[in-house]
């Protein structure tokens, strides 16, 4: 169904040199920042409390400066030039195995650092502000610290292993700062939830690192793009495969999909962190960054066309019906990303707007978390949408942000969100009708989602209770969410002059665009029309009525499979967590009443024989006597049977 | 020559009943020595019998057993008799299951 590619771009980066042997310095700053108050906090926890928060809000924006000034360094080297590779150490070298803690930068990293060290350091500002009254504020910034780094080590690594370090790091600190509260039984289980899951994504790309290093001897994205096209066909089909599931699993997307929505147990900021700039991004980092692997399989691509529409659908459906504001941010997490998958998938015309659309999905998303978390600040940390209402008039900064960031999310023309999803649709259009089609369809509900919690939050009228004083957040927090506004709005001019898929072209590789069956600008008309469509059902069904505030029970089907996630727990539960258990207290009866009995049987057989022979020992000598009298006589006899026959 | 192991076998039989059948713990090691005896005899007939002295000299060795043996039972005899004013092997069987 797609058109293989012919000339597949390559890594072929040259030594670091000047300003780009500073690259280690930006994962190192968020690392030492992370080794500092996570250790120190043992150490000296009275200073940490000063200005542990300041330490951990400085290193990542140090991280953002250098990430700035190599982005400005690259922009001035010639096109054909802009791959720079830093090797630090020989990391692992076992027999064959020979792994260096090499850092790659080339343009799809150095838009990666951007975005994770500037919309990071952005929900650190607002951090600081939104755990004023934690007691554990310095442990929290550690864990963000550690949250970066490992991301900033997931797009820098210039081979799998490294990237798969970076990969389990992210991880590692989503588990940590999803239970940060893990006081709250619903954190604790929802961190180790999102941990479990993760594993069985993890699963798959370890296996194929592994796929990697038997077929090609190496891990090195240079050796493997070069090599790629001449290895086996169906090698590639499985490495993409694997791959895909890997990027499943830390992109939320279906099957992998249960976590993203428990994960909302975590502080706001963290859910900003993991569904902006960290985590969720990096599936579609890491299948845009093997694209030398997924341009020579075609059914890897499918699958990941496939797997991007069906998320896209789902993860709008549930936002739908949510009624607490994160969760339904959090369905609107997994279908934007269902977006860039699809992007991602549809090959070299797609990798670009997949990008793109991941960046202006950072800063509208991040925006909207934290203007969630902003509104949550002022309403006592209450999240059921139906307790809101009527707070444009409270919490104007959040609002006024907020509407940016839903204006870019519904593709509001002008804003960054109109021009990415935009890109997607019509590249999805113009490759397949049926996942086009699916887009528009998303596009609309996204429309209808969005305006549903815009309405229920900040229009209708004041449900809240009567001791609750929304009020607006203090200027730590507000700052951060007016620059993420204006991001929102402005993302878009990165595709003027088609910059961005001029800037990723060493990366992606370059598409003729063909000439599609609707043209560009109908495309853009029809999504218009289908965004207004949803948004406008939206006023209808929630702006005209009075919402309840309990939510009605006697609602439709699909309400209320969107509710239940649409069974994503149960199917999970179903297929994976009863056999499982069923298997497990099959395997423990086996034990305790099969292997236990022919063990323990033995010893009670032993003990029983014992408990009738120490009759013999009854104490009287002359028994004994007897019974030496006979044995002589046994052997005697004996003897005497020997010598005479 | 016969008539020395008959003799022997006899005196060995009586003593092996005694101690089996008898609860006086004098009467007993009376009876232990009536078989050691007979061992002896046994040894210094078949010694005689072979002209060698190996058999002799095991009768010397079972005679200074007995004595060293004669020496510890009786005490520990008179040690229960003293304790438990009986001398029944019967009565002293408390080490048991």
């Amino acid at each position: 169904m797609l058109a293989l590619h012919e000339e597949i771009p390559v890594v072929d980066p040259s030594t670091a040199d000047g300003a780009f042997s500073l690259l280690w310095l930006i994962i190192a700053l968020p690392l030492a920042g992370a080794a500092i108050l996570l250790i120190g906090g043992a150490l000296f926890p009275k200073a940490l409390k000063v200005w542990g928060h300041v330490l951990g809000t400085l290193l990542p924006i140090g991280s953002f400066v250098i990430s700035l000034v190599l982005f400005l360094q690259l922009m001035g080297r010639d096109e054909g030039d802009r791959q720079v590779v830093q090797h630090l150490y020989d990391w692992i070298q076992v027999g064959q195995l020979d792994v260096g803690m090499d850092l790659l930068y080339d343009p799809l990293t150095s838009l990666f650092l951007l975005l994770i060290t500037g919309v990071g350091s952005l929900i650190h500002v607002y951090s600081i502000g939104y755990m004023e009254h934690d007691e554990r504020r310095p442990r929290f910034f550690g864990y963000l610290n550690l949250f970066v780094a490992a991301m900033l080590m997931l797009v820098m690594s210039e081979n799998y292993l490294g990237l798969f370090l970076g990969w389990e790091g992210v991880g590692l600190a989503s588990y940590l700062l999803i239970g940060f509260w893990q006081h709250k039984h619903s954190a604790a289980a929802a961190a180790k939830k999102a941990f479990v899951i993760n594993r069985v994504g993890d699963m798959g790309l370890s296996t194929a690192v592994m796929l990697a290093f038997v077929t090609f001897g190496s891990t090195s994205f240079t050796v493997i793009s070069h090599s790629a096209g001449d290895a086996d066909s169906d090698v590639m089909t499985a490495f993409g495969l694997l791959l895909l599931l890997g990027a499943c699993g830390k992109s939320a997307q279906v099957p992998l999909q249960a976590w993203l929505l428990d994960a909302m147990e975590g502080p706001t900021p963290v859910s900003a962190l993991i569904h902006a700039a960290t985590m969720v991004t990096a599936g579609v980092y890491l299948v845009v960054r093997s694209n030398f692997i997924f341009e020579l399989t075609d059914a890897a691509r499918t699958a990941v066309v496939i797997v991007a529409t069906v998320t896209l659908l789902w993860g709008a459906v549930i936002g739908c019906a949510k009624d607490d504001i994160k969760k339904a941010l959090a369905g609107s997490t997994m279908s934007q990303i269902g977006y860039m998958m699809l992007g991602a998938g549809l090959g070299s015309a797609g990798y670009a707007f997949a990008i793109f659309h991941l960046l202006t999905h950072g800063f509208f998303k991040a925006n909207m978390f934290l203007g969630a978390g902003s509104v949550m600040h002022g309403m006592n940390d209450d999240v059921d949408m139906r307790h809101y209402g009527a707070l444009r008039k409270m919490l104007p900064v959040t609002f006024l942000t907020f509407a940016m960031g839903y204006l870019a999310i519904i593709g509001f023309p002008g804003f960054s969100g109109f021009w990415s999803k935009d890109k997607i649709i019509e590249v999805a259009l113009a490759e397949n009708p049926v996942v086009g089609v699916c887009a528009l369809l998303g596009a609309g509900i996204t429309g209808f989602y969005m305006t549903r919690l815009m309405l229920m939050t900040f229009f209708t009228e004041e449900r809240w209770e009567k001791d609750v004083h929304p009020h607006e957040s203090p200027k730590v927090m507000t700052i951060p969410l007016i620059v993420l506004a204006a991001l929102s709005v402005l993302g878009g001019l990165m595709l003027a002059g088609g910059w961005i898929e001029e800037w990723l072209e060493p990366v992606t590789g370059f598409t003729e665009e063909a000439d599609p069956a609707i043209p560009a600008l109908a495309v853009t008309g029809i999504a218009i029309l289908v965004v207004a469509a949803g948004v406008a059902t939206a006023i209808a069904l929630v702006g005209r009525r009075e919402v309840p505030r309990e939510a009605p029970q006697d609602v439709s089907l699909v309400t209320r499979a969107a509710r239940a996630d649409i069974y994503g727990d149960a199917i999970n539960d179903g297929l994976v967590v009863e056999p499982s258990r069923q298997l497990t207290t099959g395997l423990v009866t086996l034990d305790t009443s099969v292997i236990d009995k022919v063990f323990t049987g033995g010893a009670t057989t032993v003990s029983a024989i014992g408990v009738v022979l120490r009759r013999l020992q009854n104490g009287f000598v002359r028994s004994y006597a007897a019974s030496i009298l006979g044995g002589v006589l046994l052997v005697v006899l004996a003897l005497l049977a020997v010598n005479l026959a | 020559m016969t008539e020395y192991v008959v003799l022997s076998a006899i005196l060995f039989t009586i003593g092996a009943t005694g101690v089996l059948v008898r609860r006086n713990a004098i009467v007993v090691f009376m009876c232990v020595e009536l078989m050691l005896n007979a061992c002896n005899l046994a040894f210094v007939a078949f010694a005689r019998q072979h002209g060698n002295l190996d058999g002799q000299i095991a009768a010397f060795f079972v005679m200074v057993v007995a004595a060293a043996e004669v020496v510890v039972g009786l005490a520990i005899i008179m040690t229960i008799f003293r304790t438990r004013r009986s001398a029944s092997v019967d009565d002293a069987s408390l080490l048991k299951y």
